[in-house]
């Protein structure tokens, strides 16, 4: 039996359709949506977390609610914020710096190869 | 003013699923992604179905008014149509997401645990009740096409005396049924169980065959409601039989032989058996096929027998905009004899295979779900209808 990870993502063996217009749309579509699959599980255990910690006295769910942070816990926080939205909105980024980049600067890897 | 139940919150949490012996075990996140599903797929069917027939109504069904000054008269208009509804595409796209994620789900639970399951069935396997064929040739109409988008199919085999198909299967079912099949998956079969008790309170079969029978989901109840009775339950997929044995020895049910044949030639005598029952199994063969399963479940059948065929409805004078709702699996999740079958005229099939017109007959049933653990799946299979996948059935029968 070959590597299981892959395994469990094997396609089933007939011809998949396609419902969008643009196939790259839905394939995107498709990541989100296995996205939105993890991240609901990931709820799951946090709630799954909160409810035992709670049943064992060891916090109650509306101290999470009221939590409020003082000024180093926040402001490591707005850092964590900031770099997750750094991280995932990479490449809008780059499509910015793209268009300061002045025509030529960088070398296409035709000019390069006959350095 | 009119009043309602409150509507039902959601499906049942998949802790609740019934285990047995060779059901795989879930983690924490591997039942979370179940539950997922089953919330995901609730609301496809209530919230963003409905969006879809909006859709049609109100925007497809006019622009195809205004072109041909008339309705859809087929339901290949109707998806020729649909296919440029944005609305339509994305309930599409969702779904089908939603049956992979499905797949991949429930695959990746079992693979990890695959050599003890595979150990476990192996175990009962030295028990009676099951009879394998070595060497025996799956009929094309399962290796043709890997159903309802499971890798691999009913048939295929990833190692020795495997079981991951149905393992998959059993794990997952769930997802997709929202448990409104109840906490063993057997709402078909205790439907048609509960059917038999109330409509033929005096039958007693002493001899019972299940063909196409998988893993034994359907086929339990029926053993179990006349314990009594020699049950056959037939299939042609060998990893199928292993877990339904080993599933139904840990479920304490034993009057069942799991056999490996082919339904179009049962290795049983002329007349051998009282009630002959296939549940969500004739949409899964082929025109030739399914014409050989009613001469052979005629020819098996005995003088007063009863045979029953638990499926989705025919299409027969159905409103052309649902048939095309209800094709969506035959084009979109590998079910490549759904739209044959559901246009195919039972009765006279029946007649052809050698039953009298007016011993056949048509009814439906619906699944009997335990309303003390399943409240909601309960009262969901009462109100929703899923188109395919509800907890409510089509039966055709005939009587010997």
């Amino acid at each position: 039996m070959s590597d299981p990870v892959t395994l469990a993502n094997a396609k089933a063996k007939g011809k998949r359709p396609w419902f969008f217009t643009d196939r790259e749309a839905e394939r995107v579509f498709n990541v989100a949506l296995a996205l939105l699959q993890e991240l609901a599980v990931t709820r799951e255990r946090l709630d799954t977390l909160e409810r035992l910690l709670e049943n064992r006295g060891v916090l109650s769910r509306s101290e999470i609610e009221e939590f409020a942070p003082n000024s180093a816990e926040a402001s490591a926080r707005s850092s964590m914020h900031k770099e997750l939205i750094g991280r995932c909105l990479r490449v809008l980024q780059q499509e910015l710096e793209a268009l300061e980049e002045a025509p030529g600067l960088a070398a296409t890897p035709e000019e390069l190869s006959k350095i | 003013m009119h009043t309602s139940a409150p509507a039902p919150q959601g499906p049942p949490p998949y802790q609740a699923v019934g285990k047995h012996a060779v059901m795989p075990q879930t983690r924490h996140d591997e039942a979370a992604r179940f539950n997922f599903l089953a919330n995901m797929n609730q609301y496809l069917s209530a919230e963003f179905l409905p969006r879809v027939k909006r859709a049609y109504d109100k925007r497809a069904l006019p622009r195809f008014q205004a072109q041909h000054g008339r309705a859809p008269e087929h339901r290949s208009e109707v998806r020729e149509l649909m296919s440029e509804e944005p609305a339509y595409q994305t309930w599409s796209a969702m779904r089908r997401a939603t049956m992979e994620q499905r797949q991949q789900a429930g695959r990746s639970v079992v693979l990890r645990q695959l050599d003890r399951l595979n150990d476990i069935a192996r175990s009962a396997a030295a028990e009676p009740g099951l009879e394998l064929t070595p060497g025996f040739k799956p009929p094309r109409y399962l290796t043709g096409v890997d159903h309802h988008c499971m890798p691999g199919g009913y048939v295929g085999e990833l190692a020795a005396d495997d079981v991951s198909a149905p393992a998959n299967y059993d794990v997952g079912i769930f997802a997709t049924t929202g448990g409104a099949l109840g906490r063993y998956s057997d709402g078909g079969g205790t439907a048609v169980a509960e059917w038999l008790k109330r409509e033929h309170p005096d039958f007693k079969p002493k001899r019972i065959l299940d063909l196409g029978c998988g893993l034994g989901h359907n086929t339990l109840p029926l053993a179990q409601a006349f314990p009594e009775a020699q049950v056959v339950a037939l299939d042609a997929a060998a990893p199928m039989l292993r877990y339904g044995h080993a599933r139904a020895r840990s479920l304490g049910v034993r009057n069942v032989r799991f056999v490996q044949a082919d339904a179009e030639a049962v290795p049983e005598p002329d007349a051998s058996f009282d009630l002959i029952t296939t549940c969500m199994f004739l949409h899964e063969t082929s025109y030739t096929a399914i014409r050989r399963v009613f001469a052979e479940t005629r020819r098996l059948l005995a003088a007063g027998g009863i045979s029953l065929h638990v499926e989705q409805p025919q299409y027969q004078n159905m409103d052309v905009y649902e048939q095309f709702v209800r094709d969506w699996d035959a084009y979109n999740n590998n079910e490549p004899f759904w739209t044959t079958m559901h246009d195919m005229d039972l009765t006279q099939l029946a007649v052809d295979a050698g039953f009298q017109r007016e011993h056949t007959f048509e009814t439906g049933v619906r699944a009997v779900v335990d309303a003390a653990v399943f409240p909601q799946a309960a009262a969901l299979a009462k109100r929703q209808e899923d188109y395919g996948r509800a907890a409510a059935w089509y039966v055709f029968g005939a009587r010997a």
